[in-house]
């Protein structure tokens, strides 16, 4: 053995999964109209709840959803978290802020980027309004937003939070 | 409602880990680049390959390394007809469980073949290196046939 070389004290051993995606009828319709600049959800004929995006079911009630329902770029931050580690492959510098969002008109959350904010602030009921990336640059995909920045609005209460109207927050 | 599109893409998603090796498997691994086989005798006494950091009856830490042969015996194996792109070859190989002269377990790598047929249990084998070595488990090519090594 050669005593100059080093020891061995770590290796890279990276897994990476393959998939080919086939987007299924809910979240092909969902996506074709993200590529418009549309947010449109699906309400559930039982309990009338609006879920964006679409899954082509009610997991509460067990009924095919197919009533299309355009909601709001706007929307009320239902929690948060604040990301302080690098993630290999992210682009974006932390600490950022990432957040659970309803849309007004829309009674679940979907994950979105929250920027041009104070992070020491953000808090739940905050009021925010989609970034959009310039139309030409429209694709089958969520980050034709940005990211979603505050709204100089009053905050929703709590108990308010997922039950706005598409027409806005009104105090 | 109007047919949706149909929308499929590719999509990839990465583990990008590192592991850190510690002083057992750093050091079979160092010796690999070196071209060197190293196995770890047990408080049975029996040599193990690749070296295991703890006993597997006592459960102590093990520390007594010992180099083993580069040529063993196939004690099983299994023909890769149609080899995927994450395996190490690209053409039809067998994954083998071998056990190298000097251990008393059987390690498992890559057997190369030209045909299934010429691979049988109790064949001998011999390690193959790579032009490169790195301090890798693929720094043994793999094994093929005794007397094909060259």
């Amino acid at each position: 053995m050669s005593e100059e070389r080093e020891m061995i004290t770590g290796i890279e051993v990276p897994i990476y999964l393959k998939y080919h995606f086939t987007a299924g009828e809910a979240t092909a319709r969902f996506l074709s109209q993200v590529r418009q600049g549309k947010l449109v959800g699906q309400r559930c004929p039982s309990c009338n709840n609006v879920y964006l995006p679409p899954r082509g079911s009610c997991a509460a009630c067990g009924v095919a959803t197919t009533e299309e329902v355009e909601v709001a770029d706007k929307c009320t931050v239902e929690s948060f978290t604040i990301v302080y580690i690098p993630i290999p492959g992210n682009p974006i510098q932390p600490p950022y802020v990432i957040a659970n969002l309803i849309p007004d008109g829309a009674n679940i959350s979907f994950i979105h980027l929250l920027s041009e904010c104070d992070n020491d602030t953000v808090h739940r009921g905050q009021r925010v309004q989609a970034v959009w990336k310039p139309q030409e640059e429209w694709d089958y995909a969520m980050d034709n937003i940005r990211y979603f920045k505050p709204l100089d609005e009053p905050d929703v209460p709590s108990e308010s939070i997922g039950k706005v109207p598409v027409t806005g927050w009104e105090v | 409602m109007s047919q949706p599109e149909l929308l499929s893409q590719d999509f990839e998603l990465g583990f990008t880990y590192t592991r850190s090796t510690g002083p057992v498997v750093g050091r079979f691994l160092t010796d690999l680049r070196d071209r060197i086989i190293v196995g770890i005798k047990g408080s049975d006494g029996k040599v193990y390959v690749p070296p295991m950091e703890y006993d597997p009856v006592t459960a102590e830490e093990l520390s007594e390394f010992v180099e083993v042969g580069q040529s063993g015996e196939v004690v099983s194996w299994c023909w890769v007809k149609e080899p995927r792109d994450s395996h190490p070859s690209a053409v039809p190989f067998a994954w083998a469980l071998i056990k190298l002269d000097g251990a008393d377990v059987p390690m498992v790598h890559v057997l190369r073949a030209s045909a299934e047929s010429e691979v049988s249990t109790g064949m001998r084998v011999t390690a193959r290196w790579a032009e490169e070595t790195r301090g890798f488990i693929t720094d043994i090519d793999g094994f093929v046939a005794a007397g094909d090594e060259s």
